[in-house]
């Protein structure tokens, strides 16, 4: 779990993928054919394999969300916009970090002592929020930061619970960290490695690497929506952690391919790996454009459950990342001896 | 003073207590980390039934006046009220808590052994538009440790206190940001005061007291000041400094020194005698006014037994009760010169005029 550690401290906010890449890239090094970045940040990491074999494309995405500074008040404090899907009601009393020399900030909210009577079932709208580095004034401020520059949660990764994590980035860190493994394994499959960018905020990196790999079939390494928790009913939690890895049946931007779908479904039972569906059509993921790329791809998703996801902490279950692993091997061995979609 | 014992910086001593937990009604641990490090500047210590921290440097007088520094330790945070079928932990608060800061917030549950926990949030996923508009309550929400219900019931108990997790960090100039400044920075002031005084002169005896439960009715103080009985108190407090959002009536700033209250609470002659030792020492500080309440231990302090003349000394500090309260450390070293030189100051017959008619 050290690359998982190193891979969710990292900042790495959709649009600014940059520190992931570089960490990513220098464990592939020797594990690679070849190693390219294109005009958008996507890594890719290509194996070769037999030529016998379809190529196949496995996608996880570095990017993460965040915030991205606005404007300077005058008062020293920035306010941001948020990079992809925040609550605003995630972001009172969080620490942040700004711009490429991570310049430690606050967001605060009012005392309670200065509240009006019924202020608490207020919602506090990102836009009347700001972030407080400490500077004394605008001036001050411009001496470390500037607008544009991009915002990330400082949360330590840290090992909780019966096998738990905790960290920021999980979706989709684990998914980089999951591709990573994948590229150590020993396959035959030609296996193209796209550590994508910008999904968070459109999906924008996959559909150029697809374009560029030209897979016969794709997979998608997630972390995904998992809501088991009190005041969610249970048809409405996605994924369940400790179930294993979940497939993905339909969301926002694709279907599964049915073959696909049965393939891994196929792999996982003849392998006693435990894994469950995603129960959520919500969102969308790098499988819809690659799913559109050219003439078409078959693509499917697996996803390791994460919970919180979105906000300055997330946690996840080590099994159910290691049994994600397991079915991955197994699929791509069937492909070897023969599984077509 | 013994040579022996260990001596920190007052950074080092404020990250340390800061980070630590003392929710209010658990403060042993943080009282006899407070203890240890007070040990090489204080003849004595001890605790109350309560659990304050009084530890006394002694004065060379022959009749000594006794003066009361107080801040508390203890901080707000939550309490474990169930553990449910999944092993998630059902909270209230203890302090004044907005529910709208604990969202995706890091926790430490105190019980048996220490658990690390999450205050769980629904992804925006799988929230409706409508949803989002409307602010959690409290009861509605739970704790995350990681565990399944028979591993959670093993471990936590309901009554369990819960601390907020928050390394203290460090922002541009001298500022710092973290949980538990309030009140952790007033005991790093009383602590920059028992540093300083150790090359002062000194009549008076002096009580350092790290004070309990002052977030849910400045209880330690009330019990701490009956036993020492002071001839004068001072509280050193945190006090909301301005910033962006918050109304322009609170005029008090970090980092331009302390902030001397005038009111009901504070006797003028206390007032007159910090503010004059403020000059004379050329310490920055600035005034803040609060007629009634002061919100701070001096409040206890006054109405003790016949009555007790009190001062406040405030150290700004945004973001008040969130976990990124931030101050600036100079206001820290400043208030606690000031309070070293005000006891050094000391003497029978500073005492004598709190009786005078004519104050």
């Amino acid at each position: 779990m050290t690359a998982l550690r190193e891979l969710s401290e990292v900042p790495g906010v959709a649009g600014d993928e940059g520190k992931v890449r570089e960490i990513i890239r220098q464990q592939m090094q020797e594990h690679a054919d070849e190693i390219r970045v294109d005009a958008l940040g996507n890594l890719l990491v290509i194996r070769r394999g037999s030529p016998d074999l379809p190529r196949l494309m496995v996608a996880a995405h570095m990017d993460e969300v965040g915030l991205m500074v606005s404007h300077i008040d005058k008062s020293g404090c920035l306010r941001f916009k948020k990079v992809g899907g925040i609550d605003d009601r995630v972001l009172p009393s969080t620490a942040v970090r700004v711009g490429c020399k991570q310049v430690p900030g606050a967001i605060g909210s009012k005392p309670v002592h200065q509240q009006k009577p019924g202020e608490q079932n207020k919602v506090i709208e990102s836009d009347k929020m700001y972030i407080d580095i400490g500077a004394s004034g605008k001036e001050e401020a411009e001496r470390s930061v500037s607008p544009g520059d991009y915002v990330h949660f400082a949360t330590e990764f840290e090992e909780m619970g019966d096998g738990r994590l905790k960290g920021k980035a999980f979706d989709d860190r684990a998914g980089c960290a999951q591709l990573i493994e994948l590229l150590r394994s020993d396959v035959e499959v030609p296996l193209y490695a796209a550590f994508t960018v910008q999904e968070e905020v459109g999906l924008r990196g996959a559909q150029v690497a697809a374009w560029e790999i030209e897979p016969d079939l794709a997979l998608v390494l997630e972390g995904t929506t998992c809501a088991d928790v009190p005041e969610v009913e249970d048809h409405g939690q996605s994924t369940a952690l400790g179930e294993g890895p979940a497939l993905g049946l339909m969301d926002r931007t694709s279907f599964a391919h049915p073959g696909m779908l049965r393939g891994l479904i196929r792999a996982a039972e003849e392998n006693s790996i435990p894994y469950q569906f995603r129960r959520s059509t919500a969102g969308g993921n790098d499988a819809g454009p690659i799913s559109l790329s050219r003439g078409g791809v078959p693509a499917a998703t697996v996803s390791t459950p994460c919970r919180y996801i979105h906000s300055p902490v997330s946690v996840m279950k080590k099994s159910d990342f290691e049994n994600g692993l397991r079915l991955l091997s197994a699929f791509l061995q069937d492909i070897e001896r023969g599984f077509r979609p | 003073m013994s040579e022996l014992l260990e001596t920190v910086t007052g950074r080092d001593f404020l990250r340390e207590i800061c980070t630590a937990a003392g929710v209010s009604g658990a403060e042993d641990s943080l009282g006899d980390l407070v203890e240890k490090r007070f040990a090489p500047f204080i003849d004595d210590a001890r605790r109350d039934v309560m659990g304050n921290v009084i530890m006394r440097r002694r004065g060379s007088g022959a009749d000594p006046p006794i003066l009361m520094l107080a801040a508390h330790m203890d901080e707000i945070g939550l309490v474990v009220t169930e553990v449910d079928k999944r092993g998630f932990l059902r909270f209230a608060p203890i302090g004044g808590v907005d529910p709208r800061n604990l969202l995706a917030g890091e926790v430490e549950v105190l019980g048996e052994e220490n658990l690390p926990g999450v205050i769980g949030v629904k992804p925006p996923h799988l929230i409706s538009p409508d949803e989002r508009t409307r602010a959690i309550k409290m009861e509605d929400m739970y704790i995350d440790v990681g565990l399944d219900e028979e591993s959670a019931r093993a471990k936590v108990q309901v009554g369990d206190p819960v601390a907020f997790r928050r390394e203290t960090f460090a922002l541009a100039g001298d500022r710092l940001a973290g949980k538990a400044m309030d009140d952790r920075a007033g005991v790093a002031a009383l602590y920059a005061a028992a540093q300083k005084l150790a090359s002062l002169r000194l009549e008076a005896d002096v009580y350092f007291v790290a004070t309990v439960q002052e977030e849910v009715g400045l209880r330690g103080a009330v019990t701490s000041t009956y036993d020492i009985m002071p001839d004068a108190g001072i509280a050193v407090d945190v006090t909301m400094a301005s910033a962006p959002g918050i109304p322009s009536s609170i005029d008090a700033e970090i980092g331009k020194g302390p902030a001397l209250t005038q009111g009901a609470n504070i006797h003028p002659r206390m007032h007159r005698r910090l503010r004059e030792i403020s000059e004379r020492e050329r310490i920055p500080h600035q005034q803040e006014i609060e007629p009634g309440h002061s919100g701070t231990d001096a409040w206890s302090m006054q109405v003790t037994q016949s009555g007790v003349p009190t001062a406040v000394v405030s150290i700004p500090l945004r973001y008040m009760h969130t976990t990124v309260e931030m101050l600036s450390e100079s206001d820290i070293t400043n208030s606690g010169v000031l309070m070293a030189y005000f006891a050094a100051s000391i003497d029978r017959g500073f005492l004598e005029g709190f009786y005078d008619s004519s104050t």
